[in-house]
């Protein structure tokens, strides 16, 4: 593989931040995040996810989470929790902890309701046109 | 002496679980996904491969935050469903080739992909689904698996060139494993969705046909597509696809198609599978 041109690192992680609306969960967001994912990933276990319920400032309040990612979390703020380094996979335990089907908790995340999202997949989806770059806009 | 027979690339989408496990594969929803898998599964009916190695991911139920294997094989005997928030799917337990997974393990180390090695895991949608949407829902699985699990989730994810090279030396390692087997390689998860932020949602027919023309294709261009062209054109989860491409390194240069289905939407996301056989 020594003949492959290497990739440079800054420029491959630069890239990903021209995406619109897209948190690409990389290092830096996995280290940030840590503890966000692993209080809900926690919620995989039914006790966890009774006492959680039971009194969710209480059960946040063991885990190592800022205030501010606290907060998002007990608002179900999920672009908020994407950018303090929350990962959709993880975050859906709290999906299904409350009851939440996968599509609903994620029409949350857009500028639509949720008849509106499943509306819009149901006509095939967002397009990629004016979606793939901010700087290019295309 | 073991020999790849075929590769199966599939989306893994969770919402086909409980289309099968709530029995609603026939509704007008579902009706159209499932009738695309009809040939794959009476094809398999006939094939009846001794093992399949699964490519997957995890999506957080046997690993979390704290391991992030880039790719893991499973070796042990057998493997439960995981409880992903809704309680286990009702399936059967998953069993595994421990020899035939030992043998891929040792092999692919000694050809320098540094495997991690797993001997207990409970295995969530990603595996299952697949094996549901090829054998529906027999009282036992009708072969044996080797979970090779791949990180598409923390990046850096590993190149499409890397996985098509993995490919390559899982072939290399089946042909020398001495017992006689019938062995399929199944790449599974995409093709385009995107599960998180304002962007959720997006979807892409065109590009995802253009990747499954590739993948049949009598060259290995595919293996150059770069991470930042899944994200843009195929959603922040249609990185998935560069599982499919282990299975297709695995197939060698030339291959046959024998299916191909493509729809949309189920849930989030584009469906698509492709069967492929090595020439």
């Amino acid at each position: 593989m020594n003949d492959k041109a290497r990739q440079n690192i800054h420029e491959y992680l630069a890239e990903f931040e021209d995406i619109p609306g897209t948190r690409v969960y990389t290092a830096a967001r996995a280290r940030k995040g840590y503890w966000i994912n692993q209080f809900a990933m926690s919620l995989m276990k039914p006790e966890n996810r009774e006492r959680f319920k039971a009194d969710e400032r209480a059960y946040l309040d063991e885990w190592k989470i800022s205030e501010e990612a606290k907060e998002a979390l007990l608002a179900r703020d999920y672009n908020r929790l994407l950018d303090l380094g929350g990962n959709v996979y993880f975050l859906s335990k709290l999906f299904s902890s409350d009851g939440l089907p996968f599509a609903e908790a994620v029409s949350t995340m857009t500028d639509m309701t949720w008849p509106e999202y499943r509306q819009m997949m149901l006509d095939g989806g967002r397009s990629p046109q004016g979606n793939r770059s901010i700087k290019g806009g295309y | 002496m073991a020999r790849i027979t075929a590769g199966v690339g599939s989306s893994h989408v969770p919402l086909l679980g409980v289309a099968v496990d709530q029995g609603k594969w026939q509704d007008d929803y579902f009706g159209p996904i499932f009738k695309g898998y009809e040939w794959t599964r009476e094809w398999e009916a006939r094939e009846k491969p001794d093992v399949v190695i699964l490519v997957y991911n995890d999506h957080a139920s046997a690993f979390d935050a704290n391991i992030i294997p880039t790719f893991a094989i499973g070796c042990g005997e057998h493997y439960k469903s995981a409880d992903e928030g809704w309680g286990p799917r009702p399936v059967p337990d998953v069993e595994g080739h421990a020899d035939l997974a030992w043998h891929i393990a040792q092999s692919l180390i000694l050809d320098d992909f540094d495997m991690t090695i797993i001997n207990e895991m409970d295995v969530d949608h990603g595996l299952t689904v697949p094996l549901s949407m090829m054998f529906g829902q027999p009282e036992k699985w009708p072969c044996k698996v080797v979970p090779l699990a791949v990180n598409v989730v923390t990046y850096p994810v590993p190149s499409g060139n890397r996985c098509w090279a993995l490919g390559e030396a899982i072939a290399r390692a089946v042909e020398s494993f001495p017992e006689d087997l019938n062995v399929q390689i199944w790449g599974t998860g995409g093709m385009s969705h995107q599960l998180q932020g304002p962007r959720a949602g997006l979807l892409n027919r065109e590009w995802d046909n253009r990747f499954l023309d590739m993948l049949e294709a009598d060259n290995d261009d595919v293996r150059h597509i770069p991470h930042i062209e899944y994200l843009r054109e195929t959603g922040s989860e249609g990185i998935e696809m560069v599982m499919w491409l282990i299975m297709r390194g695995a197939l060698g240069r030339k291959v046959k198609r024998l299916n191909r289905h493509y729809h949309i939407p189920c849930s989030n996301t584009a469906i698509g599978h492709i069967v492929l056989a090595p020439e």
